[in-house]
């Protein structure tokens, strides 16, 4: 099949930026979006133009490393798939797709659709973890989980921090990224104990970070690749709540 | 703290350490006279060299053999020994060299700085647990985020010595089945070890919140892998490694967040700066920005995984690469078993020409799948019209004991037989069926998807067919390497200083790793053994403070920008892409899943006449400056090129079968590889001499007191 592609080409980060328009032929239906887009970085590179900047990595779905705006959807038409997983049987010869990176304030771009997404990192970096110092560890069946929150727990550590929640969300919040590791370490008993802390020190970092508040519009979950659920952030909101409302209360924090 | 004035000394040779790796050539060497495939006869050192060369090598199939200018493949050097391991009851090693190693002070170790380049599961686990300890980390990733590494896509499980199934599992076992399942190529010391300690990493996992798979009762569940009759096999659904990198990378970004570890992702390795014998910096590159930069430390960790991508398709990440441990060769780190690569049983074919990787489907599959083809050549009927008694469950036929659970060197090899019979099946006749049928009518498809879910998903999603209806088809493909560089028991390798972890290494698997022994390998190194056994040698320092205009400093940083200069200012006819592509078909067909003297003679100088096209003929765009993806795929790709000769010549060298090296000229009557022990149990660790040079090749015997060596069965 043979399309137009309209790619956002940004040098750096002082660079205004603009769509450019590529034809690219030959794009067979089995390729992954990503290796249609190898095609034309091929094709540029031969004819001395630079290629288009992207981040990739596994191509398997899993490291969150790529993400791209595609006819105005995060990651694409195809529910729960990421970019990489995306395939060209999913679109027509003649088609003219717009690409454009994740735009957030908190997502500065760097470099045509890589954006630093670095914001992410400091919110799990203010709280996002059980503290548990190599070595200190009980006899892993110590404790009894039950199945339920076992696999719920899971569900919501299944977010592979790619960011598309950021992009697809008009406030640019982090919010259904936040709500996911919230949930996913509340939920087991190992995380009780810093449970308060976790969730304000990340609602902070979130915050500090430029990310916008939360209205529970949810596109989020909408293109979120692993379907982390928008109840997620009920479940952080009454956490956030609980624990200013001790916060409040107790003398010198 | 201790100081020690000594002169470092390489601590396996007793010799002096190296200074820049390129150690002279004709520096002492065993003498042989062997011919190639003949058992060495190893003279005393200092006897006149003569060396293996392609003119001894008479009475073999080609006569066009590739040689280096003076014609040497390679050289044969010292025995090489591993000095850490202590000896005596293996039960008890591991606990006495925690014993005997050094200590260092609390209050000590703020003073001490340890780069760590790889944030997988073994980079992520040690610079998380040394920043624990007070010591000052550095960290680095290519990527844009240490939760990213590669570890992140593991999908099966992690063994550990738990028998909470109590099903006759052991620490012994584990060991045993550990040893076997890498074809009697790997140390008893350290396998024994790594046993010992898979069941302290469920421990901390289960401590940091990874939410492994649990019964209704509340208590873990467990599976089987290959190569085992016990369910040592934790997991968290199909995405055990990102579950686990997840545990290890908020451990980091703790120690991160509270001021001990120094992240740079987005930042590459190009070179290891050694000073005065030990490892004490590395200069890297900005992605972002293009800047070069050196950075020093008392010690520096390689967590930088395999280098599976010289295949150019494999199961790893597209920016996976050989360029930390490939420079750290170049610099006297000897590169240990370079041949020894896996090739997995399941994976999704190739689909055509534009493909860029290839996508695993766990191995777990196979505890519930069953592997078939039709019987007949040519029958190309859809799977559900060909009856039970036209198809052939290979792997139940030949291997009744294991069956479709036998190990990924024996499940990957008898796929391809099968497909070179002409029985293969999907449009490329290079594909077997992974048949979920008969489970799903016995355990419904509930429970099916409950286990496997996410990878029928990304199954459906890659080839468009949904495998609750069609059987799978599958095909092996490059997945992980055994290889690495050199290690002793301390998983220090050859220059002091310099620490190698996880894939990297070569440690624990032999000639071929048993399915979820990766996870629990790059934990251990990065948990429980590194952290150990880097202290005692950090108990010699602080070592003096570098400074950016110290000679060898200036070399190395003046090395990598020269690279950079010259890949850009090239200017070629072809992409980067395009002499990858080309070197991974030469590798894949010649040094992939069988391996022959003629085979690979011919890859050695298809790799080295491709090399040099490399070098005339590259297109690199833009400029050092910036983002340049194309720049950083040419770094890493030239040091593919040299990787894969010296992978062609350790495949060449060993003309034994053993694990997933296959040598066509050593099998057994029914096909299976057949190992020869008498001339081959050893590590082969090669030592660079310099480019174009032919590398030298340094033994360690191997040696089994506890599981003896047999010809594998698992029929």
């Amino acid at each position: 099949m043979n399309l137009t592609l309209r790619i956002w080409r940004q040098k750096g980060p002082d660079d205004p930026g603009r769509m450019v328009t590529y034809p690219v032929t030959d794009v067979s239906p089995d390729m992954s979006f990503l290796e249609m887009l190898d095609v034309l970085n091929e094709q540029l590179t031969l004819a001395g133009d630079d290629p288009v900047a992207f981040d990739h990595d596994c191509r398997e779905g899993i490291c969150g490393a790529c993400g791209m705006v595609i006819n105005g959807v995060a990651h694409g038409p195809e529910k729960a798939t990421t970019v990489c997983q995306l395939h060209m049987r999913h679109f027509s010869d003649g088609d003219t797709i717009d690409i454009e990176p994740w735009r957030a304030k908190a997502f500065p771009v760097i470099k045509d659709l890589v954006v630093d997404r670095g914001a992410l990192d400091r919110i799990i970096a203010a709280g996002g973890y059980i503290t548990a110092p190599t070595g200190s560890a009980p006899e892993a069946h110590s404790q009894l989980v039950r199945k339920a929150d076992a696999d719920a727990a899971f569900e919501s550590a299944a977010c592979i921090g790619c960011g598309a929640c950021v992009a697809a969300c008009p406030n640019g919040s982090a919010t259904l990224f936040l709500a996911a590791k919230v949930t996913h370490l509340s939920l087991l008993p190992q995380g009780q104990p810093e449970r308060m802390t976790r969730v304000v020190g990340m609602v902070d970092a979130h915050d500090a970070a430029g990310f916008g508040g939360c209205t529970n519009i949810g596109e989020c979950s909408a293109v979120c690749p692993k379907e982390i659920p928008l109840s997620t952030i009920g479940r952080l909101n009454r956490d956030y709540l609980r624990a200013t409302r001790e916060r409040s209360g107790t003398p010198g924090t | 703290m201790t100081s020690r004035a000594d002169e470092p000394t390489n601590p396996r040779t007793g010799g002096p350490a190296g200074r820049d790796g390129a150690e002279p050539v004709n520096r002492l060497r065993a003498a042989v006279t062997n011919l190639l495939g003949r058992r060495p006869r190893v003279t005393e050192v200092g006897q006149s060299s003569m060396e293996y060369t392609n003119q001894d090598n008479i009475g073999t199939e080609t006569g066009t053999a590739p040689e280096s200018p003076d014609g040497t493949l390679f050289t044969y050097g010292d025995p090489i020994v591993d000095r850490a391991a202590p000896d005596g009851p293996i039960e008890t090693r591991w606990q006495r060299r925690r014993f005997a190693a050094k200590l260092v002070n609390p209050a000590n170790r703020r003073r001490l700085t340890v780069i760590v380049v790889g944030t997988g599961l073994a980079g992520a686990s040690a610079g998380a647990t040394l920043a624990e300890l007070g010591y000052r980390v550095k960290s680095y990733c290519y990527q844009d985020s240490p939760r990213r590494a590669h570890s992140i896509a593991a999908q099966g499980g992690i063994n550990a010595a738990k028998n909470y199934r109590n099903d006759g599992d052991s620490i012994q076992r584990l060991f045993y089945d550990t040893v076997k399942g890498g074809d009697f190529r790997s140390r008893e010391s350290n396998v024994r070890r790594l046993a010992e300690i898979s069941v302290e990493i469920i421990d901390q996992a289960v401590a940091q919140g990874v939410p492994f798979a649990r019964e209704y009762g509340g208590l873990l569940d467990t599976r089987s892998f290959g190569g085992a009759q016990v369910q040592r096999t934790f997991y968290a659904r199909g995405q055990t490694g990102q579950q686990l990198l997840l545990g290890a990378y908020q451990a980091l970004e703790r120690q991160i967040g509270l001021g001990r570890v120094e992240m740079h992702s987005r930042h590459e390795m190009l070179e290891l700066i050694v000073v005065d014998g030990r490892a004490r910096g590395i200069v890297v590159r900005d992605l972002v920005t293009g800047e070069i930069s050196t950075e020093y430390a008392d010690a520096v960790v390689l967590a930088t995984g395999g280098y599976g991508n010289v295949f150019y398709l494999s199961t790893n990440a597209k920016g996976c690469n050989v360029t930390a441990t490939w420079r750290a060769h170049r610099k006297g780190a000897y590169f240990a078993n370079p041949c020894f690569t896996q090739i997995h049983p399941t994976c999704i074919p190739v689909s055509g020409e534009h493909q860029s990787k290839l996508t695993l489907m766990s191995e777990s599959l196979r505890n519930d799948g069953r592997v078939w083809v039709p019987k007949a050549v040519g029958d190309n009927r859809p799977p559900r019209e060909i009856p039970e008694d036209e198809r052939d469950y290979y792997l139940e036929r030949m291997y009744p004991s294991y069956g479709n659970l036998v190990p990924r060197d024996i499940a990957s090899r008898a796929a391809k037989n099968v497909c070179d019979s002409g029985r293969g099946v999907g449009p490329t006749g290079l594909g077997v069926y992974l048949d979920f049928a008969d489970a799903i009518a016995r355990l419904g498809r509930h429970t099916i998807a409950d286990r496997y879910g996410n990878l029928f998903e990304m199954y459906q999603r890659i080839t468009g067919e949904d495998p609750y209806e069609v059987p799978m088809r599958i095909y092996p493909a490059v997945h992980y390497t055994m290889g690495g560089l050199w290690v002793d028991y301390d998983l220090q390798s050859t220059i002091p200083g310099l620490f190698v972890i996880g894939e990297a290494n070569f440690s624990d698997h032999g000639a071929n790793r048993l399915g979820a022994s990766a996870l629990m390998q790059g934990l251990a190194d990065g948990y429980f053994v590194l952290p150990t056994t880097i202290a005692n040698y950090l108990a010699a320092g602080p070592f003096e403070k570098l400074t950016d205009d110290h000679p060898e400093v200036v070399a190395a940083r003046a090395d990598v920008e020269d690279r950079l200069r010259r890949l850009l200012a090239v200017k070629g006819d072809r992409t980067v892409d395009s002499f990858h592509r080309e070197l991974g078909q030469i590798m894949w067909d010649h040094c992939g899943m069988e391996r022959s003297d003629a085979g690979l003679r011919k890859a050695l100088a298809e790799v080295r006449a491709l090399r040099d096209q490399f070098w005339q003929r590259v297109r690199v765009p833009g400029d050092g400056e910036g983002l340049n993806q194309a720049l950083e795929k040419a770094g890493r790709v030239a040091d593919f090129f040299e990787l894969a000769e010296l992978m062609c010549i350790d495949a060449l060298h060993r003309t034994e079968s053993c694990g997933g090296h296959f040598r066509v000229e050593s099998q057994t009557p029914d096909g299976e590889a057949q190992r020869d022990d008498e001339h081959f149990a050893y590590v082969a660790a090669w030592e660079f001499t310099g480019a174009d040079r032919p590398p030298v090749l340094h033994k360690e015997d191997l040696h089994f007191e506890y599981v003896h060596p047999t010809q594998r069965s698992y029929k």
